[in-house]
């Protein structure tokens, strides 16, 4: 199976050989580690492959909906390939700024021969988006805190008690994920937290239960603030992506643990932006069959710590490349760490986000 | 030749008849000519690459079209339908609208003024993606009202059809209103309720801090500007290197080093716990709040109060302080009365200088101003690259503009706009 995709992917690039000798692909992620993980699971072994392929990255992620925007209505796009989060892909899919995929068509399928919408799954969360990883926004705490007794957090509503966890939060300064841990400790049921939040008054109860804690938090936009703010001692427990608290944990030995109760999943991955011309989009088209079949996926857990998004690449997750750990029980999907989980609602938040954000600023600068 | 008659001895000619004013002022046009030909290539450089493109930002302020754009037939059959009315609107106007949207679906605008609808009321994005899914599948015969409303009971709702109407059309007050923290209702503009209220506070609050900033760093530039001006030229010269080298370091470099300077357990906390000034519960909060944001930015801004105070103080002689001295004034009063005055046009250009960099800035107070340090640029950054809010974005744009523009023009008045100097 293996080896007919390889020859495929050479009889394509053969293809487009004698169509343009060399091409360019650029690829737009979002820097640092996790573009390193890219780079070593997809970017080399398809360079390798496809000697005449270079890929070009670009570090523009953050600003990519803006950026592809931008480049639609002056009508050059030079991208080829963007890494977003699902919500932006939702964004951009509605903006009319990404192609629609084929998932059946136009990905490898398993190596057992399901098909990749299958092997997907729910994951896939709009027409135009294809899952790369699963990552999740959880709590960092220090465990030398002699304030907690030799305590440790294991529910999240710990991070609202301040009786017994005194000390600061790191929060991040946006209502997703927030509202919904606040509500959660505030007495909701999971499956009604968003019915509630629809409402103003659902509104002013998440709020008023992050008010207990709003003069011992930190408010952080970047995902690397909660790390720093952890390893310097200036809070004691902080939300960020799991990720990060991977590399502050294992290769910074920091004395830090993840509470892993009622992480909320989030996926990232990747969009071709519409409007490429035939050939370009053959060639992206090419890169994505192979950077997202089972094997790449599973490989790319070997330089960072985050799930792998199609089913069948979980059992292939072997260990870290340069520490040699076994990755599998640092993965957010991991059942160990999955017990509580809470799926980020994509369709609830492209509703409300615009709304909900207006007033959680307003709140904020009170 | 000369057949230009000489009967009239006062006007002056050129040797070829005409008078010498037209000549003269041909001589100017074509010098002139020359001298915009001159400058041509930068003057249509600035307009295609700076002004075009913020003009047509800020056009997108009021610019409404895509309500139209979309669903021409719904916004056709809407006009006859009264807003206030609290009857929903006919069967044509639904079945425009099934039209319309068959139409948007195929080109995929549908869901594109679903998310422009979904800044003024949540729900429309997934309202106008979830119909566009299922618009293949009505019955093409009608009734049109009843098959929409089966697909969302929303278009059963008067709110959403008073919404399409209010922005039917082309240019749209909305966007500045949501910037003024007001918002079109049914009867007419109406502030927003309190817990949605943020921009004039926002705008207040950058005004405020950047005018705190301005007098931070002419308080604290206005003695290393003079120092500089009055040391000898070599040690002059390695005062100007220090002032000069936090500009070759990155700008998030230095406001990290802030944060590791000013959090709670930072260097400087440590240090006064150390020296027994505070005890340790009780450290000083000195970042992520406006105090952080007050700090880092004087910082960062420094130097652009100094370098125009130092050029004016170097061209101001000495001799006039001696002068002063020698016919008996106090250092003070010489000072106060013969030096200072001279030094004005220095702090009028560092003081426009700093405030205008000020009111722009935005990764600095994000980075170290917490929730109460934070700037409207911060707001109009989130929906440029986040919310894709652009009108919104622009109109908070325009309105900051033109409050700097009114400052400069206050300034103008009381100062003097001739009387600022950068050297």
């Amino acid at each position: 199976m293996k080896l007919k995709t390889i020859l495929m992917a050479g009889a394509a690039s053969a293809m487009m050989t004698s169509a343009a000798l060399a091409t360019d692909l650029t690829i737009v992620s979002w820097g640092g580690a996790y573009s390193n993980s890219q780079n070593e699971a997809y970017h080399k072994p398809y360079m390798a492959q496809n000697p005449d392929v270079t890929i070009i990255n670009d570090e523009s992620s953050a600003e990519a909906v803006a950026k592809l925007r931008a480049m639609n209505e002056a009508g050059n796009i030079t991208w080829d390939l963007v890494d977003v989060l699902a919500s932006d892909a939702i964004r951009l899919c509605d903006e009319g700024l990404a192609q629609e995929i084929d998932f059946d068509k136009e990905l490898a399928p398993a190596p057992d021969g399901t098909p990749a919408s299958e092997d997907f799954g729910d994951l896939i969360v709009a027409d135009c988006f294809i899952p790369e990883i699963v990552y999740s926004t959880t709590f960092g705490y220090r465990t030398d805190n002699e304030a907690w007794k030799g305590k440790e957090p294991d529910d999240i509503c710990d991070v609202f008690d301040l009786e017994a966890f005194p000390g600061k939060r790191a929060l991040e300064k946006r209502p997703i994920n927030n509202m919904e841990w606040a509500l959660m400790c505030d007495g909701v049921a999971k499956e009604d937290i968003y019915d509630v939040l629809e409402t103003d008054e659902g509104v002013a109860r998440a709020l008023a239960k992050l008010d207990t804690i709003k003069d011992q938090t930190v408010w952080w936009s970047a995902g690397a603030e909660t790390p720093q703010l952890l390893a310097d001692g200036e809070v004691a427990i902080g939300s960020t992506y799991n990720g990060r608290l991977f590399s502050l944990i294992e290769e910074q030995k920091q004395p830090v643990k993840i509470l892993w109760d009622a992480q909320v999943f989030d996926l990232d991955g990747w969009i071709v932006p519409a409007g490429l011309s035939d050939e370009r989009k053959a060639a992206v088209m090419d890169y994505l069959k192979f950077a997202t079949d089972t094997q790449r996926l599973a490989d790319q857990a070997k330089y960072i710590s985050y799930g792998p998004a199609r089913k069948s690449s979980a059992p292939l997750v072997g260990k870290h490349a340069t520490l040699g750990i076994e990755m599998a029980p640092h993965m957010p999907t991991d059942p160990a760490n999955a017990k509580n989980t809470f799926l980020y609602n994509y369709e609830w938040w492209a509703d409300y986000r615009d709304d909900l954000d207006a007033k959680f600023q307003a709140w904020l600068s009170k | 030749m000369n057949m230009q008659p000489q009967s009239d001895p006062q006007v002056l000619t050129t040797r070829d008849g005409t008078p010498l004013k037209v000549s003269l002022a041909k001589a100017l046009r074509r010098e002139k000519l020359r001298s915009l030909a001159l400058i041509a290539p930068l003057l249509i450089f600035i307009l295609v690459t700076f002004a075009a493109p913020i003009a047509d930002m800020l056009f997108r302020s009021v610019e409404n079209g895509i309500v139209e754009n979309t669903l021409p037939k719904t916004v056709n059959a809407l006009s006859d339908w009264d807003v206030t009315s609290s009857q929903l609107p006919g069967e044509p106007v639904y079945k425009a609208l099934y039209e319309d949207l068959k139409v948007a679906t195929e080109e995929k605008t549908h869901t594109r003024l679903g998310s422009r609808l979904n800044y003024e009321a949540s729900g429309m994005s997934s309202l106008f993606r979830k119909t566009g899914r299922r618009i293949k599948r009505m019955d093409e015969a009608g009734p049109f009202a009843e098959q929409f409303i089966d697909i969302d009971k929303d278009w059963g709702d008067l709110a959403t059809w008073r919404l399409l109407k209010r922005y039917a059309p082309k240019y749209t007050p909305g966007y500045f209103l949501n910037a003024a923290d007001a918002q079109l209702t049914a009867d007419g503009i109406a502030m927003k309720p309190a817990n949605e209220r943020i921009y004039l506070l926002l705008f207040a609050r950058t005004l405020f801090l950047s005018l705190t900033i301005t007098l931070c760093c002419l308080l604290l530039g206005y003695p290393i500007a003079f120092l500089l001006a009055s040391l000898p030229l070599r040690s002059a010269n390695l005062l100007m290197i220090l002032v000069l080298l936090p500009f070759w370091t990155s700008l998030l470099v230095r406001t990290s080093a802030w944060k590791v300077l000013l959090q709670q357990e930072g260097v400087i906390n440590d240090f006064l716990v150390w020296i027994g000034v505070i005890g340790d519960a009780s450290r000083l909060v000195m970042i992520n709040n406006k105090t952080g944001t007050i700090i880092a930015m004087t910082h960062i801004l420094l130097p652009f109060m100094i370098l125009p105070l130092f050029s004016v103080m170097k061209t101001i002689s000495p001799t006039y302080v001696r002068a002063a001295k020698s016919l008996g004034a106090t250092d003070w009063t010489a000072f106060w009365r013969v030096y200072f005055p001279q030094t004005v046009p220095g702090i009028g250009a560092g003081a426009i200088l700093v405030f205008i960099l000020a009111i722009g800035y935005y990764i600095t107070p994000e980075l170290v101003g917490g929730t109460d340090g934070i700037f409207i640029s911060n707001r109009i950054a989130y929906h440029i690259s986040s919310s894709l809010n652009w009108g919104l974005a622009a109109a908070l744009g325009v309105i900051l503009l033109g409050a700097v523009l009114l400052l400069f023009y206050v300034y103008d008045k009381i100062v003097g706009i001739d009387n600022v100097k950068l050297g």
